[in-house]
């Protein structure tokens, strides 16, 4: 399902965060949404995701998505928050298990295939052995693997994570980024904010690049993270360097005048 | 435990002391004899006191108990945090000075329902302004914060109208009240408040889904297909009606909606929906319990069982405080 949005403006609290951000998401890819801090990322993932107001057109597939249920909306659209909430000492296997709580009846319990969709999750984020463990006291990349798991177990056809590889060991980041794209390979749409520059190079097939809430730069990682593009985008100088895998990207220092 | 377990324990114990309950008084009734009372008809001495003091008193021992324990779980859930119960967000303190007034105004002898009918109308008026605030800011902090300061509000009204009380035992009647008892209620006050509390039973009931999506933050509840203002009316909405009935007929009773939930949590899996059914249940055990006690304990003075749920309460509430540093919830 593909979603495009055009011409997004939205404002927080009166002040201008973005600035006629236009975006398509076509099923079978993941884009990676890069940008500094204070870019617009996680305002552009929330509007997507209906958390905040916004205007200018969002069209999944042929819906207008602002105007969707809320119901219906999340069985189409899956939404990993940055922040890492968990209330309860729910067990890991229950907390992934409300991911299938748009498709459940009303105080229905799991069916054999949600619990089919819950365990593939749990596999997929590397999270299985963990299921019965209580999800509280878990590490915080372990957490942030087992909440992703909860997104997936949506089951959706479009995909919106902020931030889900910060804080995992590099084993996990691997992991993380391989399951969204496995989840692309399953004609999924997938948008995904990082910080890592390396692993949006290697994993996205697409990235967008924001500052100050406006698309700066839109393409393949090899047209778009050019040494000019992260001078003028993140004001850091990097060493970048390719390998059969595609770009290896490390900041090295600032730029003349220091972070924008 | 498995729910249905679980959920037929606590029934079966709620039902006990229901039964307990209608067995304890000052009058000495056999337990044949007051079944007989319970059940046959005329005008003998057991079958008043059956049907017009100890059935009503269980009743809404059972009914009240109920609503404070559901209430307290279901307002822990929403709020994701343990140290929620029905008196966070303002309903008892302001049900409590809507009775105060209605004492103070010397309206409470003319009619039976004069009482209730204050404590009702201002439960309704914490509601409408727990409304008006958290629609304009739709976050779960403002609700909290305007239940604390509703609380703090209706507490210093009630000060000032025990402060302008024209005489010490208009002041005396009120205290009394506010101390919560179940002791010399009629059938009357169980057909008041029963119907409110369970429309607040099933609103709070229709809340079950949105307060497992709540587990993860409202964010992501949202994302869930949660709709948080629907929510919010709904638990709002539904413990004002329980806990506002529960308050216009037996006082404040503190403690039960704090309490119970803690107590039944790890026997459930946590998730907040599977809580709702086992707290009501365990809410009505604790205060069937506390009433039977407060009749044992001192038969003839009777202490008031708002008391009693208080003394057993607040050191509890200590207990869980220190506990909390060691985050088991």
């Amino acid at each position: 399902m593909r979603l495009a949005i055009e011409n997004l403006d939205v404002s927080l609290s009166g002040r201008p965060v973005l600035h006629g951000v236009g975006l398509t998401l076509e099923p079978g890819e993941v884009v990676g949404l890069l940008g500094p801090n204070g870019a617009g990322k996680s305002t552009l993932m929330r509007a997507l995701a209906g958390q905040i107001a916004a205007s200018g057109t969002m069209r999944l597939g042929k819906d207008d998505l602002a105007a969707l249920p809320p119901t219906v909306r999340a069985r189409l659209l899956a939404y990993l928050p940055q922040s890492r909430i968990i209330g309860w000492r729910l067990t890991v296997g229950d907390l992934v298990g409300l991911g299938r709580l748009p498709w459940r009846g009303f105080g229905a319990r799991l069916r054999p295939h949600d619990t089919e969709i819950v365990s593939r999750a749990l596999e997929l984020m590397d999270v299985a052995h963990l299921a019965h463990r209580p999800a509280t006291e878990l590490s915080g990349g372990e957490q942030a693997r087992v909440l992703a798991a909860r997104a997936v177990a949506q089951d959706t056809p479009v995909l919106i994570a902020d931030e889900p590889a910060s804080g995992l060991d590099p084993a996990h980041q691997i992991t993380m980024m391989r399951a969204l794209a496995r989840l692309a390979g399953e004609d999924r749409a997938i948008l995904v904010s990082l910080h890592d520059l390396t692993l949006a190079a290697r994993w996205c097939d697409r990235v967008v690049m924001l500052k100050d809430g406006r698309l700066a730069a839109e393409g393949p990682p090899e047209a778009v993270m050019t040494a000019g593009n992260l001078a003028s985008i993140y004001g850091v100088a990097a060493h970048i360097t390719r390998d059969e895998g595609g770009l290896i990207l490390a900041p090295t220092g600032l730029t003349e005048g220091g972070a924008p | 435990m498995k729910p249905l377990a679980l959920n037929l324990a606590l029934a079966l114990l709620a039902l006990a002391l229901f039964l307990a309950s209608l067995a304890v008084g000052p009058a000495e009734l056999g337990l044949s004899e007051s079944v007989r009372g319970l059940f046959a008809g005329g005008g003998e001495a057991a079958s008043i006191i059956m049907r017009e003091i100890r059935l009503p008193r269980a009743l809404l021992g059972l009914g009240i108990g109920f609503t404070l324990g559901m209430a307290g779980a279901v307002l822990q859930g929403f709020l994701r945090n343990p140290l929620a119960e029905p008196g966070i967000i303002g309903v008892s303190a302001m049900a409590a000075f809507g009775a105060v007034a209605v004492f103070y105004s010397g309206l409470a002898g003319a009619a039976l329902y004069a009482l209730p009918a204050g404590a009702l109308a201002g439960a309704l008026a914490a509601v409408l302004i727990l409304m008006a605030l958290a629609a304009r800011n739709g976050s779960t902090l403002t609700l909290i914060l305007a239940g604390v300061a509703l609380s703090s509000l209706a507490g210093a009204l009630t000060a000032l109208v025990l402060n302008l009380s024209p005489n010490p035992f208009a002041s005396y009647e009120i205290i009394f009240w506010l101390l919560g008892s179940l002791k010399d209620r009629s059938i009357e006050h169980v057909w008041l408040a029963l119907p409110l509390m369970a429309a607040g039973w099933l609103l709070i009931a229709l809340s079950a889904r949105a307060i497992d999506a709540l587990s993860l933050g409202e964010e992501a509840a949202a994302s869930l297909g949660i709709h948080l203002a629907r929510t919010r009316f709904l638990i709002v909405a539904g413990v004002a009606l329980g806990v506002g009935a529960a308050t216009a007929v037996a006082g404040t009773i503190g403690f039960v909606g704090l309490v119970v939930p803690h107590l039944v949590r790890p026997l459930t899996t946590r998730m907040p929906s599977r809580l709702l059914l086992p707290a009501g249940l365990g809410g009505a055990a604790l205060l069937l319990a506390a009433d039977v006690a407060v009749r044992l304990v001192l038969p003839a003075g009777e202490l008031n069982v708002g008391v009693l749920t208080a003394l057993i309460g607040a050191p509890f509430f200590l207990w869980l405080v220190v506990r909390a540093r060691r985050e088991v919830f």
